[in-house]
């Protein structure tokens, strides 16, 4: 076991690692910053200038080692935008994206396993269809399509949600619906098919044969060994949800990390987008690791190896 | 005396492959939906020219936001009404189905050729090969897809073609890993072992023993991401860092009807609708295919 | 005589298809001490294994159950409530199933296993429900107990995965274990050692045992009674010995005929076949089901076939009064 999670925290590090080079060389080689950062009207001069001071003219491979370095000591620079360390920018705007995804992740879960139990309990049932229907629409359904629907019909329509901010538990009502629905269709198929499989194992006709009632057949039998790969799709889920977020904070007025990155992203404060972009991968390294080890943990036959 | 039996191994064998594959297509509601819808769209962005009366781009400000057919006060010369600068939505709306379409197909043909020839290469090869592949598909998981995208095409200025460049080389990841795992299962079959045994060069047994048998899978993995990317054009060019205006792009429609959706709601309900039966219609056509090639993978 | 455990008459077990019933069993009796070995003897598709799912009541809402007579140490298992099924399962019957490798739950140790096999039945702690186990362990031949306890399925091989089933369904001393093919997923030299084994326990405990199987070497050295099964009905019936000595349906004769006996087959000489498959049950089915394929077939086998005595408990059905032998 620990053979294992030393193993998976080594490449963890080489992907992060390999992640930040690319997202760096892209974002530098993709356009030029100090035209950037001068504006529409700078003349040659004013971005030799700008080139000077923000050190854009040494070879890239030394920019990069320095913004590394730095990075290591939690120092991503200064943003051009808004003048002030991306650290702190970040560190003020992060809390309320991580909030806004662990209610998402949150939602998203307790819908689809209930869903996708009972999907897989009875097949071709209504509620079978009905969990059907609402993934197959789930995953044609642009998310900020329906976040633009839900403020016409509950913020102004209805009046009973605010359209937009993060002041109060119910700004984050239809934002977590949002982002929640756009993770829930995956898994409640994931759940749906894992059960499915599971309840058709020999093991669980044994665990009747003992006199398992269904409830017990059902949970302690069934669900325990379902849910194993449904718990690696939730961490990779709420990976893809940071990306998510920006589109759902950008409709809400959200001011989390994602609104940041589209705003940093509007306004080329590339240091702010940057840092955003290590962040966030680093965020689904992290995700992803802590949910092999915990199947790794719920699987026995990796545990025990 | 015992009555004739329904079901004997002369009544099975009696159905060739086709006639069953032809049942099975018939029998699944979504699969023909799927394929109905898109070949409305497809159409309807073929014909644009000839369904439209009007340029997408002209516009009337004399005709500003006129109400769809079903409303109050509709005009019967621009049958979904017009936009704020009164371009007419009808036309925009058909264009759009264009926008969409390339969107989907290019970035789907660039991203699986990339993803198909890593997949492919370390199913087949494995060792090294597969050890770099995966590790570059492990990359490519961790970079958040719809910053990275945004902030390229934020940099490069945003235009249909870099869009399709950034969403092909970002989207490559699940073609790798699927044909990855299917080239695998196949690799150590006989009839494979059999073509090496004869001596068959790697392309050779790549390309017609190996391609033939995954090919289901890739053509599935190719309708989702084709969807994949119309949505995630959409939320792009929605956030304003895609296609720019004034491509009659869906999501930048919807983008710009967003200031008037508190009276004209209409102006995000047409292309919103638009844009989710398309991804519906091609979601249900890639499980469709699914079900129908490998029905013992339904799930 | 000692007290009937099991009493089965005109079990049917019914399975509707898109395409009509499949009447997969058709009308079977037979009835068990304790004490007693039974072994069902089929080839695949004959019903046997239903028949054993059927008397546990392990089969689907959707599978229909049918039985003039259906008791278990004197009470009618027809009229019990689902609940009332339940507690009796594991508890008072307990069944041993083919794939010793799937049967057990990769997410849980043996010893949670066995115990729970207990404690759902007994208001019992986990230290004494984990004492019983190591105590049954040891009965069926695993040593160190005590670390096997703590071990996961995966870590077991399909010999000692088999044992810790037989542990589990002996937790709370059944009066009847129903054992469907126990062996067959087995080495060979480990079915001898599973078979002794299930022998020893039955008569150690005396409990009732119903073995299904399609290998009568399995018969030979275990059965007290043996119900021979083709296409859903019980084709002959009887003790091992008689069935043996003087077996009586052409369908047995040709089951006998394909094991070869040391000393009487000779080298080279082809062993024994019965050519042709089994008939379709789905649908009505009138007559002998073996017709197709039996050697002795005249027009008397489409028509309803007598249930004949040859000898004491031994009976037969077939249209054939007397065993022709030299022709079979």
């Amino acid at each position: 076991m620990l053979a294992f999670a030393l193993k998976r925290l080594g490449l963890a590090v080489l992907v992060t690692f390999t992640v930040s080079v690319i997202s760096f060389s892209l974002l530098h080689l993709s356009g030029d910053p100090a035209a950037a950062i001068a504006g529409e009207n700078a003349t040659a001069a004013d971005i030799a200038a700008i080139n000077r001071q923000f050190g854009f003219d040494r070879p890239l491979t030394v920019q990069y080692t320095d913004w590394l370095w730095k990075a290591l000591h939690g120092d991503f620079g200064e943003s051009y935008y808004f003048k002030m360390p991306v650290a702190d920018l970040i560190s003020d705007r992060l809390s309320i994206t991580m909030l806004l995804g662990v209610c998402s992740i949150s939602f998203a879960l307790l819908t689809a396993v209930p869903l996708g139990v009972a999907a897989a309990v009875r097949p071709n049932s209504l509620i079978d269809r009905t969990a059907l229907f609402l993934s197959v629409a789930g995953q044609a359904m642009p998310s900020f399509w329906f976040g633009l629907i839900m403020i016409v019909v509950f913020s102004i329509k209805f009046r009973l949600l605010p359209p937009s901010g993060s002041e109060t538990w119910r700004h984050f009502i239809m934002p977590t619906v949002v982002l929640g629905y756009y993770a829930m269709p995956a898994i409640m198929r994931l759940t749906r098919a894992g059960m499915l499989e599971v309840l058709n194992a020999d093991y669980i006709r044994t665990a009747r044969a003992k006199g398992a009632g269904a409830g017990r057949v059902l949970f302690k039998h069934a669900l325990r060994n379902a849910i194993v790969p449904v718990v690696s799709l939730s961490a990779v889920q709420m990976g893809f949800m940071l990306g998510g977020s920006i589109v759902v904070e950008a409709i809400f007025a959200l001011h989390g990390a994602g609104y940041l990155a589209w705003e940093s992203i509007s306004r080329h404060d590339l240091p702010t987008v940057q840092a955003l972009i290590l962040i966030f991968s680093c965020f689904y390294i992290l995700f992803t690791l802590l949910s092999d080890l915990a199947n790794a943990w719920l699987d026995p036959r990796i545990r025990v190896g | 005396m015992a009555n004739a039996p329904a079901l004997t191994a002369e009544t099975i064998v009696a159905i060739s492959p086709g006639a069953m594959l032809r049942r099975r297509i018939f029998g699944h509601y979504g699969l023909l939906f799927g394929l109905s819808v898109l070949a409305l769209v497809v159409a309807a962005a073929v014909f644009a020219p000839l369904l439209a009366d009007h340029n997408p781009y002209t516009q009337d400000l004399f005709a500003r936001m006129k109400p769809p057919f079903w409303m109050a006060g509709w005009d019967p010369d621009h049958l979904l009404g017009t936009d704020q600068l009164g371009r007419d939505y009808l036309a925009r709306l058909l264009y759009g189905a264009r926008i969409s379409l390339l969107i989907g197909i290019v970035t789907a043909l660039i991203s699986g050729m990339i993803g198909t020839a890593l997949g492919v290469a370390a199913g087949y090869f494995g060792g090294k090969v597969d050890l770099v592949v995966t590790f570059l598909i492990n990359v490519r998981l961790a970079m958040p897809v719809v910053l990275v995208a945004l902030a390229i095409v934020a940099l490069f200025g945003g235009s249909l073609q870099i869009v399709i460049l950034v969403l092909g080389f970002l989207l490559w990841d699940r073609f790798a890993v699927v044909m990855r795992s299917s080239v695998m299962q196949i690799r150590g079959l006989e009839y494979v072992n059999a073509a090496r045994a004869i001596g068959c060069s790697t392309t050779r047994i790549v390309l017609s023993e190996i391609m033939p048998n995954v090919v289901n899978n890739l053509i599935v993995v190719m309708t989702l991401e084709m969807a994949h990317a119309i949505l995630l054009e959409a939320a792009l060019s929605f956030l304003g860092l895609g296609v720019q205006p004034p491509t009659p792009s869906w999501g930048l429609m919807i983008s710009e009807g967003k200031e008037m959706m508190l009276f004209q709601p209409w102006l995000i309900t047409i292309p919103g609708v638009a844009l989710f039966l398309l991804v519906l219609a091609i979601n249900l056509l890639g499980d469709g295919l699914r079900d129908v090639t490998a029905p013992e993978a339904k799930g | 005589m000692s007290e009937t455990i099991l009493n089965v008459e005109g079990l049917t077990v019914d399975i509707p298809l898109g395409s009509g019933t499949l009447h997969a069993v058709r009308g079977i009796d037979f009835a068990l001490k304790r004490g007693e070995t039974l072994c069902i003897v089929g080839e695949s598709g004959s019903g046997k294994s239903l028949t054993s799912l059927a008397v546990m009541g392990l089969l689907g809402k959707r599978i229909q159950v049918g039985a003039a007579k259906l008791e278990f140490e004197g009470r009618d298992l027809r009229s019990l409530t689902p609940r009332q099924m339940q507690a009796l399962r594991g508890d008072r019957m307990a069944m041993i199933f083919q794939e010793p490798m799937t049967s057990l739950n990769p997410a849980y140790t043996i010893g949670d296993q066995l115990c729970e096999a207990l404690q759902l039945h007994r208001r019992v702690s986990k230290a004494e429900a984990m004492a019983q186990a190591a105590d049954l362990l040891g009965k069926v031949g695993i040593t160190a107990a005590e670390s096997r306890l703590q071990q996961y399925p995966h870590q077991l091989s399909g010999g000692l995965r088999q044992r810790v089933m037989i542990a589990m369904a002996l937790m709370c001393e059944p009066d009847l274990i129903i054992a469907d093919e126990p062996t067959t997923a087995l080495d060979v030299t480990i079915q001898a050692q599973i078979l002794r084994l299930l022998a020893d326990l039955k008569r150690e405990m005396n409990l009732a045992l119903i073995l299904v199987t399609h290998d009568l070497g399995v018969v030979a050295r275990i059965a007290d009674k043996v119900a021979v099964m083709y296409a859903g009905e019980i084709v002959e019936s009887g003790t091992a010995k008689a069935i043996f000595d003087a077996p009586s349906h052409p369908y047995t004769r040709g089951l006998l005929d394909c094991i070869p006996v040391p000393g009487k087959t000779k080298p080279g000489e082809p062993l024994g076949s019965i050519p042709g498959i089994v008939p379709s049950l789905v649908g009505d089915v009138a007559g002998c089901a073996f017709r197709s394929r039996c050697a002795l077939a005249n027009d008397a086998c489409s028509e309803t076939i007598p249930k004949r005595t040859a000898s004491g408990e031994h009976m037969y059905r077939c249209v054939h009064e007397t065993l022709i032998s030299e022709v079979a």
